[in-house]
């Protein structure tokens, strides 16, 4: 094992806010897409259905 | 096939030699945009000659942009590009001669002023002629690959800004080397290498861009 | 089996709606497996210390911003060739995923460079390509959402896209050979100096991740685009009554 404790994990050996900092842009990165990913995804069909009905009348 | 070639830059020449203020536009903004440096940083002599290759590089670059954003512009209101894209000649010797003209209006004006900036900035004289020497090797580089972007951009809205952001990236290997040119010479290093590699970009660029730009044309003309 | 099948868009959108749940999972496994040995199998470097663990990350991002841009080029060039509409939409698809990881990998360069350059910030070539690799990514997507006709938008950005793959390798060279007149670079990433077995293996486990995740976003991206594209067509009028 690596790590003596759970401190000693997230002190990352001093360079806890550089690997931390890496790490944590990445998750929010790829949450912030997945996020904006599915609200396109609903208003886009949403947007087709308004298309839809505007198109029928 | 030459006929047609020398048609569309004679045409194009003698366009600009009617609308003057078009194409002095670029050159002034370039002797401006050149001039702000050194109220900017300073006039140290030796930190100007440091920078010179870069400045004049830089200004240069943005200089054509400025003089790409109508290239095809005024031919695709008036409708004579579409004539142009409907004959029989091959697009690719219109992109090419439309490419050529730009250069001739464009950069070798650009030679001329560029020795007295050179002064300007403090740079002896086998460094201006290196100057001149990349910026001839360079500015057909910044006519031929801008003439991609000004085809992509045509009559789109904020086509100016837009040209801008697709076209600088792809100069960079003309602004490296052709700055990088003036630095080599001033550190007593030479620049038949930097100018060589100038050189070989500038004929990749002149054996591409043609077909690339008569490709964005007939997809932006349709 | 007929691949052609599948470029029929409505094929496609079913296909692709079944794939994305094996890409997701797929991408979340590989990732714990990455993130497992990133922290808890690979040992501590004695020369740089935790900080090199960034690579795990820093590494992956660049490669995937480098390969995405790549397969783009060759849905460009296939969409041109035979003008099929599919491989437009998998190039617009993937764009913004690459351009995350573009500026993933300069955001995670600049974390490892400030311990180890004591600079947030330094043009070193790889940094520097990888910047001007972002400034492509984001002409790109301008042009895209400069012009309106979906037709034209196609072709122009493929255009951009290819001359850009041409002028790549060559700003790669251009960038690197200016370092190296400017400033020889000391420590590269890559060139860690105990570049051990589980260090390449972590990398590539999350190298995987990364790869399942873009087709599955990509996917899920382009299924969105097909719809907008074929809304007059019967078998989308009736997925959108139908949610």
């Amino acid at each position: 094992m690596v790590w003596q404790s759970a401190a000693d994990f997230w002190a990352m050996g001093g360079y806890g806010l550089y690997v931390w900092g890496s790490f944590g842009a990445t998750a929010l990165g790829v949450a912030l897409e997945v996020w904006l990913l599915g609200r396109g995804q609903r208003a886009g069909i949403k947007q087709l259905q308004r298309m839809q009905r505007w198109e029928a009348e | 096939m030459w006929r047609f070639l020398m048609t569309v830059i004679r045409r194009d020449l003698l366009l600009a030699a009617r609308r003057k203020g078009d194409w002095l536009t670029a050159q002034f903004f370039f002797i401006m945009v050149v001039s702000m440096f050194p109220l900017g940083i300073g006039a140290d002599p030796e930190q100007l000659r440091r920078v010179a290759g870069g400045v004049l590089w830089v200004a240069a670059l943005l200089a054509s942009l400025l003089s790409l954003a109508r290239l095809y512009a005024d031919d695709h209101r008036d409708g004579s590009l579409e004539q142009m894209l409907l004959s029989p000649q091959p697009t690719v010797l219109l992109a090419l001669g439309k490419a050529i003209a730009h250069w001739l209006i464009f950069g070798l004006p650009l030679l001329l002023i560029a020795p007295l900036l050179g002064m300007q900035f403090a740079l002896p004289l086998e460094a201006i002629l290196v100057l001149v020497a990349s910026l001839a090797i360079g500015t057909p580089v910044l006519s031929l690959l801008g003439g991609i972007g000004a085809a992509l951009t045509l009559g789109l809205r904020g086509g100016g800004t837009l040209l801008t952001l697709l076209i600088l990236p792809l100069y960079v290997p003309a602004l490296i080397f052709g700055a990088g040119a003036v630095d080599g010479v001033l550190a007593g290093m030479g620049a038949e290498a930097q100018l060589s590699l100038l050189g070989a970009f500038m004929g990749m660029s002149l054996l591409i861009a043609p077909w690339v730009t008569a490709a964005a044309l007939r997809v932006s003309v349709d | 089996m007929n691949l052609y099948h599948y470029a029929a868009p409505a094929a496609f959108y079913g296909l692709a709606g079944r794939l994305i749940p094996w890409f997701a999972w797929g991408a979340a496994l590989f990732a714990a497996a990455g993130l497992y040995i990133s922290f808890f199998v690979a040992p501590t470097d004695f020369q740089q210390g935790e900080a090199y663990r960034i690579i795990f990350i820093h590494v992956p991002a660049a490669w995937m911003s480098m390969f995405i841009y790549m397969v783009m080029a060759f849905w460009c060039a296939i969409g041109l060739a035979f003008n099929t509409r599919l491989s437009f939409l998998m190039a617009r698809a993937l764009a913004p995923t690459g351009a995350l990881f573009c500026f993933l990998a300069l955001w995670t360069g600049a974390l490892w460079g400030k311990p180890m350059w004591g600079a947030w910030w330094v043009w070193d070539a790889r940094l520097t390509s990888e910047l001007i690799l972002l400034f492509l990514y984001v002409g790109i997507m301008a042009l895209w959402a400069a012009i309106d006709d979906p037709k034209r938008g196609d072709r122009a950005g493929a255009l951009l896209i290819l001359v850009g793959a041409i002028n790549v390798p060559i700003i790669y060279f251009s960038v690197k050979w200016w370092n190296t007149l400017h400033q020889g670079s000391s420590i590269n990433l890559m060139q860690a100096p105990s570049m051990a077995a589980t260090m390449l293996i972590g990398m590539l486990v999350m190298a995987i991740a990364a790869w399942l995740y873009t087709i599955a976003v990509a996917l899920v991206r382009a299924r969105g685009l097909v719809l907008a594209r074929e809304r007059h067509t019967e078998w989308v009028q009736k997925i959108i009554k139908e949610a």
